[in-house]
């Protein structure tokens, strides 16, 4: 049985930020019923990466919405809007991430939904909160990353550098996805209803919350090293290094130790603790320039074997042919209603041994609304 | 009313990935408790960043493990064990990230612990799964990274691998373990049976890349090309997606119509019409776009291209963004007082509950700190 099997989640978000949450809520066996606007539907549907399209719509879409339903229907049409009605009426949970008023404005805000249904769990995420000079920015991904000093954390010194990832969607929609099951645990108890907001701002910060509280600490901005730069709060040789045939990462191990395993004279004499990271960019230089006699394998074999914390650095095709990765079952294939299949990760979670995983693949604009109509005259 | 209140969490858990749940279920309402042993307690206490220490510990312990409790026991000591099982006969949830093996030497793993309390929420976080060949190396975040792809995604082709330069891998295993503790927890309000739950580093940041992974199963196998422009925000975006320099600072381009904003800018991109070409040919439209914009100040681009409807920003550092009234408005930071006197400041829960933001200003504990108050409480003696 999975947790969230008897739950009913009525979506009206779109992008990434909340699709990943409700994604999280379904997998975990909650029904999600996208509402999505007649004709375009959810505007990720045709927000390309790479110019890959799948089945007529983005890969993106594919990833974030499988095993969920859709129901099109037009928020501002009164006909439309009884039937969204029925279904928000006997929703658990009821969540968007319109920017701040426009749910006020369609009627579909937490009070008018809590009158009708008290015990309803409504989630919302922002870009910046509901106040403030920020709130009606758009709440995009990089400028999140640009607002709250993520970029000067990455890459070498120099100018900024964002992280490759839409990262604070991601961090939005898991914080979303915890608050929501927080309140639904206890509604699961007592009944209770409650509003649970997050924004990508507050998640960003968050997600920072190691480097933000040195910065009120001590009041120095992060310095990242000149090169092999992993972590500006950290010494060296905390790293990824390039060796004769490709890439490692060093984690860990004492200058003066590492210098003697690895047969580099030039790391003997930092034997002060502190010069690892006070003198770090000149300790780098040197690894970084002995890594590159000899192949990753040989220089594994031998930090290994003294619990040195290192690894080879994989893209995804020599990832995928690992049996590391291979026995995580992390790939399934999924089938949308017209027969189309496709392969995605799964739900990274596992319950009494099992995985969550799921055959059904994304919805097609609108392909549920039959069904849902015939449940809700029934 | 905190959602999370009346629940007991023990917290065997060291580190980074695991502690910062125990946070957020300890922020959400949750009493949580940090089984430490006697003397040395947490290894995290020790690991510093900056060499920082506050009170005996790290800052990063402090960060991670206020709003917590702690409880010193020696596991291999037969006295110790037998209370922390009577602990466990009171506990909803423990949590721990031992690598395979270690709980089932002591005597503490799911099925022990299941026949002590049948209905504990059990909870492990480890590495890289339980079996295969990875099952026994370090869990730790720079080698999760660098095996995962992720180092793939940042920066330029030129670059090599780059990592993201926070605890990324511990960060999002945490909020993933967060879900399955609370999914667990309501599975169990239904079933009144034991639930054990188990996340991995490896599997969360494959999950955290899962829309670029899923393009790549289904391209044919394309791995990510990044730009070789430095600021490109995205191996898979089209132009202009990325940080460009102005003539003071820097300034960020989100995704958007190319054409208007080639002709907002002042760009002549009349040979990139076609929407794909914005993707194809994505690195000679940045530098075409980087040459107008370092024209310009920071904050006159941002006067033309708000006014356009432009999806832009500025590159803020800590010391810009933290005193901006952007951020200040959200009430983010919030003091700790130490329990030898003296605060700390640091970050909130990013989540709001009924309009209400979750404060706490309980510090970290000191090691050992409410062992009498626990065995008097949950009469452990």
């Amino acid at each position: 049985m999975k947790p969230l099997e008897d739950y009913l989640v009525v979506d009206f978000s779109q992008f990434l930020s909340g699709p990943s949450a409700s994604l999280k809520l379904a997998d975990l066996g909650a029904r999600v019923i996208k509402i999505e606007k007649p004709g375009t539907g959810d505007i990720c549907r045709h927000l390309y990466t790479s110019n890959v399209i799948l089945n007529g719509e983005s890969s993106v879409f594919h990833a974030i919405n499988r095993n969920k339903e859709s129901f099109a229907a037009d928020i501002k049409n009164e006909g439309d809007k009884k039937l969204i009605w029925e279904l928000v009426k006997k929703a658990d949970v009821v969540m968007h991430n319109f920017r701040p008023g426009v749910m006020e404005r369609l009627g579909f805000d937490y009070a008018s939904v809590r009158a009708l249904n008290p015990s309803v769990i409504y989630g919302e995420i922002s870009g910046y909160g509901d106040e403030g000079p920020w709130k009606d920015k758009p709440g995009q991904d990089l400028l999140l990353q640009s607002l709250s000093g993520l970029t000067w954390l990455n890459g070498n010194a120099g100018g900024p550098t964002p992280m490759g990832l839409s990262i604070i969607d991601m961090l939005a929609g898991n914080h979303l996805a915890q608050g929501i099951l927080a309140c639904l645990l206890r509604k699961t108890i007592s009944g209770e209803g409650a509003l649970v907001q997050v924004s990508m701002l507050e998640s960003a910060l968050d997600f920072q919350f190691e480097a933000i509280t040195t910065y009120y600490y001590d009041g120095k901005l992060p310095q990242r090293s000149e090169k092999n730069n992993a972590h500006a709060y950290l010494g060296a040789p905390y790293g990824i290094y390039q060796t004769a045939n490709g890439f490692m990462a060093l984690a860990m191990g004492s200058i003066p130790q590492l210098g003697m395993l690895l047969g580099c004279d030039g790391l003997l004499t930092y034997t002060d603790v502190a010069q690892a990271f006070h003198q770090r960019d000149e300790i780098k230089a040197i690894l970084a320039a002995h890594l590159q006699s000899n192949t990753t394998e040989h220089w594994l074999v031998i930090l290994q074997a003294a619990d040195i914390w290192c690894a080879e650095v994989m893209n995804w095709d020599t990832l995928m042919q690992h049996d590391g990765f291979k026995v995580l079952d992390m790939i399934q294939e999924v089938q949308m209603a017209d027969g189309f299949k496709y392969r995605t990760t799964r739900n990274p979670i596992r319950m009494d041994g099992e995985l969550f995983t799921s055959a059904k693949g994304s919805p097609k604009l609108g392909q549920d609304n039959q069904k849902i109509i015939n449940e809700i005259k029934s | 009313m905190k959602p999370l209140e009346g629940l007991l969490i023990l917290e065997f858990s060291q580190f980074m990935a695991a502690p910062t749940a125990g946070l957020r279920l300890a922020d959400l309402g949750a009493r949580v408790i940090k089984i430490e042993r006697p003397v040395k307690g947490e290894a995290g206490r020790q690991i510093a960043i900056r060499n920082i220490f506050v009170d005996g510990s790290s800052l990063v312990f402090h960060t991670i493990n206020r709003n917590k409790e702690s409880y010193a026991a020696d596991l291999k000591n037969p006295e110790d064990l037998e209370r922390i099982k009577k602990l466990i006969r009171q506990a909803d949830v423990i949590t721990h990230n031992f690598r395979p093996g270690v709980m089932e030497k002591i005597g503490l793993d799911y099925a022990s612990v299941k026949a002590i309390n049948p209905r504990i929420v059990y909870c492990v976080v480890t590495g890289y799964g339980n079996k295969g060949p990875w099952a026994l190396r370090p869990g730790q975040d720079l080698l999760i990274q660098s095996l995962s792809g992720l180092a793939y995604l940042s920066d330029t082709n030129d670059a090599g691998p780059v990592p993201f330069g926070l605890a990324t891998a511990d960060m999002i295993c945490g909020a993933h373990f967060v879900q399955g503790i609370l999914a667990a927890l309501i599975k169990r309000a239904k079933t009144n049976q034991g639930v054990l739950v188990e996340v991995s580093l490896l599997e969360s940041t494959l999950d955290l890349q899962f829309e670029v992974i899923t393009t790549y199963l289904n391209d044919g196998g394309k791995l990510p090309q990044r730009s070789s422009l430095k600021g490109n925000g995205h191996a898979y975006l089209s132009a202009p997606y990325g940080i460009y320099q102005t003539k003071d600072n820097y300034l960020s381009l989100a995704m958007g119509d190319l054409n208007k904003i080639g002709k907002t800018i002042g760009a002549d991109l009349s040979g990139y019409t076609e929407k794909t070409s914005w993707f194809d040919n994505r690195d000679e439209i940045m530098a075409l776009l980087a040459d107008q914009i370092k024209q310009k100040t920071t904050a006159q681009w941002l006067g033309i291209l708000e006014t356009a409807g432009i999806w832009c920003s500025e590159v803020l550092t800590y010391e810009q963004a933290l005193q901006h009234e952007g951020i200040k408005v959200m009430g983010m930071q919030q003091q700790v007082t130490l329990p030898g006197g003296g605060s700390l400041s640091t970050t909130r829960c990013p989540i709001r509950i009924n309009g209400q933001k979750l404060y706490s200003n309980v510090a970290a504990p000191q090691l050992g700190a409410q062992t009498e108050i626990i065995n008097h409480q949950f009469n452990l003696l």
